[in-house]
């Protein structure tokens, strides 16, 4: 494995326009122009080998899509280093972008008018694709993405399922080894969504293709990422594993008992109670300072039990608090 | 080489072709237009030496609305949009000149409204007027010797306007939306490329200056080699100084989008 991208000391500000409200602002502006620098980025680094698929969540406006901007050549950062598969995307942009895909969630890279068969023969003129290897590339991805049905329509009338779907497979059909994805999933429904990740993760397992991805959705995350990096004020907060991060965050775990009798009142060293509804009570126990396994015996050992199960706090929970905990939502 | 340009220049050529609503439409505001700027010139032409007869004139004039779409004075709608919305951020993603990429579009976009039009006209003041007893108000044919000059000299004048539109679009990139350069644009192409008055018709102290602007070489120049009052050496010289100018154009164009997409780079979509 050698390092896709490598991003050291990464930082972007912006100059955003500012001006008092009415008339007397607007007029004052015409003479006099104010700004106010924003940070986007303050200090990333991080690497990604190859073949890695990588999350990237944080609140809005934490920097997530400045970086993949950045990544992907768009824009040019205001200090730090960034290497991409050994170039410097703003440097060389025509070398670099050849061999990446991008996808932007709220944006279309189709062409609006013409139908989607149509656009991809476009992007494999645009992107000098042999026809030979374009047309077993095409009939791959028209497959794997169930796409068939629409490649005759124009790109208008498309659902933003059936669209999403045609952007994934637009994105892929000059072979690139690398994809970018900013918010593949957002406002999809649940089977789109479905198909977008499995899409995802064949890609990546298959192929091998590396693949870097914001979104917002935990579900995307849990479902997809081996490795998640967690940005927030344009600086990275944890860089791991889910379940890595799933624990740093929340030390809790729940553990359901459904009694054969009345529910009793216990009390067990390393666990609350947390609700308690007919028969069933709910526990919250620290996994560190009691595993799973004892608490159940214990419990089992004094009282006739019908039903047990262990929960994981939700992870939109563990998000919210995680980013809580960072001072990471903006004011 | 050139194919990834090429393709969407064809793209974009067949779609602009498809709208033939507009297209009909356009051409019949034009042809009002023309009918009213020849009956005002008819009226003030004496019988006095003008550089330009009043059949040149005439011809000119049909020409000149016909071919509306290159002296136009919008940067390319697409363009606009993507500026707006921030998709011009996928023009960066492609491995390809953005330039060139822009120009393509640009000019397939004048050329194919260009085209149907020119046809139309022809069709109609070339054949139509004087079948029906106008021929006084017609379009004339090119002047002998003429349509093998005329149509260099027009394919390089749509190469031109392109370029402009190219450099107009430049500054839609750079200031974030078409109106300040649209005005300014609007108001210099409407006079200094012949599209509102034949640049001959105007006093003899500008014509040095007309003739030399780079606007003349988009229509003015072409349509004066067809009506005859460029010939010759003059014709050539003309072609060449369309020539410099396209080249001027380009070089411009390229350096001032690469300022504003350097700027875009900074600033963020």
């Amino acid at each position: 494995m050698s390092a896709h991208i490598r991003v050291e000391g990464l930082r972007k500000t912006y100059r955003i326009p500012e001006r008092d409200a009415g008339m007397w602002g607007a007029l004052r502006s015409v003479v006099h122009r104010r700004y106010r620098t924003v940070e986007a980025l303050s200090d990333v680094s991080f690497t990604l080998q190859r073949g890695e698929l990588l999350g990237f969540i944080g609140p809005n406006g934490a920097g997530k899509s400045t970086t993949i901007k950045i990544l992907s050549g768009i824009l040019r950062p205001d200090g730090g280093l960034c290497e991409v598969d050994g170039l410097t995307p703003w440097r060389s942009r025509i070398a670099h972008v050849a061999r990446i895909g991008v996808v932007f969630g709220q944006r279309t890279q189709l062409f609006w008018d013409l139908p989607v068969r149509e656009g991809f023969g476009l992007l494999r003129s645009i992107y000098r694709v042999p026809e030979a290897s374009y047309r077993r590339t095409e009939a791959e991805l028209v497959e794997l993405l169930r796409i068939e049905p629409l490649l005759d329509q124009p790109v208008r009338l498309l659902s933003l399922g059936q669209r999403m779907r045609c952007e994934l497979a637009a994105s892929m059909l000059h072979e690139p080894s690398l994809l970018f994805l900013d918010e593949p999933t957002i406002g999809l429904d649940a089977p789109s969504k479905l198909a977008v990740r499995e899409f995802i993760q064949r890609l990546n397992r298959e192929r091998g293709v590396t693949v870097l991805l914001t979104t917002h959705d935990m579900h995307d995350i849990e479902a997809l990422a081996q490795r998640v990096i967690v940005i927030g004020h344009g600086r990275l907060l944890s860089d791991g594993s889910f379940e890595q991060l799933r624990a740093k965050v929340l030390h809790e775990r729940l553990l359901v008992i459904d009694f054969a009798d009345v529910v009793p009142s216990l009390a067990i060293e390393g666990a609350t109670e947390r609700a308690r509804e007919g028969r069933r009570l709910t526990l919250a126990f620290d996994p560190t300072r009691i595993t799973a396994p004892s608490l159940i015996a214990r419990i089992a050992a004094s009282y006739e039990v019908e039903d047990v199960h262990v929960e994981q706090p939700r992870i939109e929970q563990v998000i919210s608090r995680f980013y809580d905990q960072l001072g990471a939502v903006e004011a | 080489m050139i194919a990834p340009y090429f393709a969407p220049f064809a793209a974009r050529f067949q779609l602009t072709l498809q709208y033939r609503a507009a297209a009909l439409a356009g051409f019949v505001t034009q042809c009002w237009w023309g009918a009213l700027k020849i009956m005002v010139l008819a009226a003030f032409y004496g019988d006095s030496d003008a550089p330009l007869s009043l059949p040149q004139t005439i011809s000119y004039i049909w020409l000149v609305q016909g071919l509306l779409a290159l002296s136009y004075w919008s940067a390319d709608p697409e363009l606009i949009h993507g500026v707006r919305t921030g998709a011009i951020a996928h023009d960066r993603l492609r491995p390809v000149d953005t330039y060139w990429y822009w120009y393509a579009r640009v000019a397939a976009w004048i050329m194919a409204r260009a085209i149907p039009r020119l046809g139309l006209m022809v069709l109609m003041a070339g054949l139509a007027l004087p079948a029906c007893g106008y021929a006084e108000w017609s379009l004339r044919p090119p002047a002998s010797d003429a349509s093998m000059l005329f149509l260099v000299a027009i394919s390089i004048g749509a190469l031109n306007s392109a370029a402009m539109l190219a450099l107009v679009g430049a500054g839609v990139v750079a200031t974030g939306n078409e109106r300040g350069v649209g005005a300014f644009f609007g108001a210099l192409v409407l006079l200094l490329s012949g599209n509102e008055i034949p640049l001959r018709l105007f006093p003899d102290w500008a014509h040095t200056f007309l003739a030399l602007q780079p606007f003349a070489s988009i229509l003015d120049a072409p349509l004066r080699i067809y009506v005859g009052d460029l010939s010759g050496a003059a014709a050539l010289r003309a072609i060449a100084l369309q020539v410099f100018w396209l080249v001027a154009l380009v070089l411009l164009g390229r350096l001032a989008t690469a300022r504003s997409l350097a700027k875009l780079e900074v600033q963020g979509g």
